[in-house]
């Protein structure tokens, strides 16, 4: 083992039944380096985590650390006691106990706890870390990015070598990442290994130094940031040169149709009881429009108002120049809008129904309750868009919940898509999925405006927004702040917009 | 090679079917029956105190007695997919249903020489009473959002009070034998009314299944109720239809039950049978937590039951023992219905047929 090295896995194996998720893959981590692990949905990096740090068992290779040479990890325990922590994308922590409880527990020391000892050690961690908390708040209460860094720190404390960051910052707004790339960068000093999975190639140039590349189970290569290039990175994953991804908007021709200048839908003093300010709003017949901003500055709040998710307490809604009255999920529906929902698992999926039943059910609560589609013609619509789609998953009745996050955003996609929608508002649709599919969802949304849906796309990749909108409303502070189109739509000009310059 | 991996795949499809686990109960309580004494099946025909043919034996009994549990397990098993939650005030419901409905046959006197409204009549006011009390549960459990059990626990603590105070604290008798028509027999028909009421349920569920989205609706409102309403679904709404018909089933359960007496005894009539009524749900492989649902499998679940207590009755268990060697069984089919063990199941069974296979 080289000098430098924290950690050393060597071909490693696993077969699933049907699947080999790895073969013979090779991994380094050098001590302080932030090492991306980067592929698709189903590339093998959840694999190669869940390996290391012994949910799953391997079935062929070896780990090594440093000081201790080759490695037997048979449980989440093991990779603990050998100093190897993760920290999980889904917040993995007790809500319902105090930021200190949450910090020390299943680490105590024989049966009794000294609570005052505790808290104190806490504050003292949270102040080294510089943690917006206090020891004795309930973690509920704290910021899903404090609750995030409470983890990290949490995994730091337990003098961790190697620090697995799964996703880290797939629900952080711009200055909560930024806060915790600095901490990354802390820990980084101090000889922490520290591996970064992550779906944001922004991210990844930011903050790391080395990318390994895996696909269909396979090491693709290990690369210094420097040697690879974005575009480069985007086609090892996917195996395949990419159309550059900053240039599918030109692929499409926008709608064309006489009637492009129609207001297929209109707000005026539009609010909710989301504690947004009133706001403004249309969206052109084929037009493809978003709201942009910081996490938390009311994008979906919007939305949800347009689509009535929210309790509407004033503001006028015209479809096609006539005042509908939209309070209710179920009457924009009628008027043909559609809302496919920012958090895929809260608001998506109905986990235990199957993809068939997932698919057809926007489309069967319009036609009513007296009015269930046969089998027959509900398997065809399943079909149908699993295909189109191309709906990676084991039948139509296999159960949603069952399939990879991407396929899950894809069957609610063609949820609502079966709708056939006049207005179609997604919400985040690209988060949490794979580079490929990100663009097949963008690529899906120009199309569909090309033939005269109007799109409301929401994203937190801001070049997300600019390759895909040709409007663009900026927020700040839960307000309507201020309207982009042609030459302002760049990513300087929305960010001096959010940032309240002229 | 094909064979046998094609058997593995017929026996795991067998042993995760939901209905396996009440089949399998049925089966094995018939075979106990036919080991000890096989005189347990037989049926004959012979003539009532009154003169007309009757089918009679154990089997009977099972159908006869399983009959409202069986059409309280439909109610039930839709209340548990919707709201994840049980209604635990069904036996006290019957009560109130059972009693307004005497009170209406007889004419609030106690000893009536005639009827005062026609049957139909006293049961559509059982129906709208025991809707009405299924509207009470599902209020308070979608719109005030209090859980089942302690929502429904109002009317189980409140319902024979008020039972019994419908009519004075007095016990109405009816004087009509027509009225025992429901929970016996009709004159020249050997098989138990109630059989067919069952079967008229049956039929009616199974159609509103068909041809209503009340199965896709009540299972999503139970699995996300937060993305139902986003999918133009009123979960409130469903959580509601659900207990009201439940109120139904409670209704004819309680038209079977106060037929069988011709009157009412308001602490005993349908004493602890929505603990039966639950286990029918668990029995038939359904979560009760909510989501998920397969009917049939509850109605079978329903009958398992009463097979069990009859089969009880028959070894002479003395009925103040009965509940325990009932919950001996019922401890044992629980545990073997529940998802983890059935899993489990059908995965050692691979392990044999693959291991069998490599020998």
């Amino acid at each position: 083992m080289e000098e430098n090295r924290v950690l050393e896995m060597r071909d490693i194996d696993k077969v699933f039944p049907g699947v080999r998720a790895l073969q013979g893959v090779d991994f380094n981590l050098n001590k302080g380096e932030i090492h991306a692990l980067m592929g698709e949905n189903g590339a093998g990096k959840s694999t190669l985590i869940k390996v290391l740090t012994g949910v799953y068992a391997k079935d062929g290779g070896t780990i090594s650390l440093s000081g201790q040479g080759e490695v037997q990890i048979h449980s989440p325990q093991d990779a603990q006691r050998l100093g190897i922590s993760t920290v999980y994308q889904e917040i993995t922590l007790c809500p319902n106990l105090t930021v200190a409880e949450n910090l020390f527990i299943g680490r105590e020391k024989g049966a009794f706890t000294n609570w005052k000892e505790r808290n104190r050690a806490a504050d003292e961690l949270l102040k080294k870390l510089d943690i917006p908390a206090k020891a004795t708040m309930q973690l509920s209460n704290c910021s899903i990015a404090v609750q995030q860094m409470v983890a990290i720190a949490r995994a730091v404390d337990m003098e961790c070598k190697v620090l697995i960051l799964d996703e880290p910052t797939s629900s952080l707004d711009e200055q909560e990442v930024e806060k915790l790339f600095g901490f990354m960068r802390e820990l980084k000093a101090t000889g922490v290994g520290i591996i970064f999975v992550t779906h944001f190639l922004d991210q990844v140039y930011e903050v790391c130094d080395k990318i390994t590349v895996l696909r269909d189970g396979q090491l693709v290569g290990e690369y210094e940031i420097k040697d690879l290039p974005r575009v480069q990175l985007v086609a090892k994953m996917l195996g395949k040169e990419m159309d550059d991804l900053s240039d599918i908007k030109g692929e499409q021709g926008a709608y064309t149709g006489e009637d492009k200048e129609e207001r297929v839908f209109e707000a005026t003093g539009l609010q909710s009881d989301a504690g947004i300010e009133p706001f403004d709003f249309y969206i052109k017949k084929g037009e493809v429009n978003g709201f942009t901003g910081l996490l938390g500055s009311g994008r979906s709040e919007c939305v949800r108002a347009i689509f009535g998710a929210d309790r509407v307490l004033k503001g006028e809604k015209k479809i096609h120049g006539k005042t509908v009255n939209i309070t209710k999920p179920r009457e924009a529906m009628k008027n043909g809008i559609a809302y496919l929902p920012e958090d895929r698992k809260v608001d998506g999926i109905i986990g235990d129904l199957s993809v068939r039943d997932n698919i057809i059910l926007a489309l069967q609560v319009l036609t009513g309750f007296f009015k269930p589609f046969s089998k027959a013609k509900a398997y065809a619509f399943a079909d149908e868009y699993i295909k189109k789609l191309n709906i990676k998953t084991a039948s139509a009745d296999t159960p949603i919940k069952s399939l990879s996050g991407g396929n899950q955003q894809k069957v609610i996609l063609a949820r609502w898509l079966l709708m056939h929608p006049e207005y179609l508002i997604l919400d985040e649709p690209t988060r949490g999925i794979d580079v490929g599919t990100k663009v097949d969802i963008q690529k899906l949304v120009l199309e569909l405006a090309s033939e005269g849906m109007s799109v409301t796309f929401i994203s937190s990749e801001t070049d997300e927004m600019l390759r895909t909108c040709s409007r663009l409303m900026v927020m700040r502070d839960r307000k309507v702040v201020g309207e982009l189109t042609g030459d302002d739509l760049t990513q300087s000009k929305i960010m001096s917009t959010i940032a309240g310059e002229k | 090679m094909s064979n046998s991996k094609s058997k593995i795949s017929l026996w795991r499809r067998l042993v995760s079917n939901q209905m396996f686990i009440p089949i399998l109960a049925l089966v094995l309580l018939a075979v106990i029956n036919l080991i000890v004494d096989p005189g347990f099946f037989k049926v004959t025909l012979g003539l009532n105190n009154a003169g007309n043919p009757v089918l009679s034996g154990y089997l009977i009994t099972i159908l006869d007695y399983g009959s409202e549990l069986a059409i309280l397990a439909i109610g039930m098993t839709l209340v548990t997919a919707a709201t994840g939650g049980q209604d635990i005030s069904v036996g006290a419901t019957i009560a109130i249903a059972g009693s307004a409905m005497l009170h209406v046959l007889c004419g609030g006197v106690s000893r009536p020489d005639h009827i005062a409204t026609p049957i139909w009549v006293a049961f559509l006011v059982a129906c709208l009473v025991g809707m009405l009390c299924g509207a009470f549960n599902g209020v308070l459990v979608a719109i005030f959002k209090i859980q089942p059990m302690i929502a429904t626990l109002i009317l189980f603590t409140a319902g024979r009070s008020i039972a019994a105070w419908i009519n004075n604290n007095e016990l109405p008798i009816v004087p009509d034998p027509k009225f025992g028509y429901y929970g016996g027999f009709i004159p020249g028909i050997p098989i138990p009314t109630t059989v067919f009421i069952v079967a008229i349920c049956i039929v009616v569920i199974a159609l509103i299944l068909k041809f209503t989205n009340l199965g896709l609706y009540t299972q999503a409102v139970g699995i996300n109720e937060k993305s139902s309403r986003l999918n133009g679904i009123n979960p409130t709404a469903m959580k509601i239809l659900t207990f009201v018909i439940l109120g139904l089933c409670v209704a004819v359960a309680a038209l079977i039950k106060v037929s069988r007496l011709s009157t009412i005894n308001y602490s005993v009539i349908a004493k602890d049978i929505e603990m039966d009524a639950i286990l029918a749900v668990a029995l038939g492989g359904n979560s009760l937590s909510g989501g998920k649902f397969n009917m049939w499998a509850s109605i079978l679940g329903a009958y398992v039951i009463q097979f069990l207590t009859t089969t009880l009755y028959k070894f002479d268990v003395q009925s103040d023992a009965l509940a325990a060697y009932k919950a001996v069984v019922v401890i044992l089919l629980v545990v073997f219905s529940a998802p983890k063990v059935r899993e489990t199941l059908s995965a050692g069974t691979k392990k044999i047929f693959t291991r069998k296979e490599a020998a």
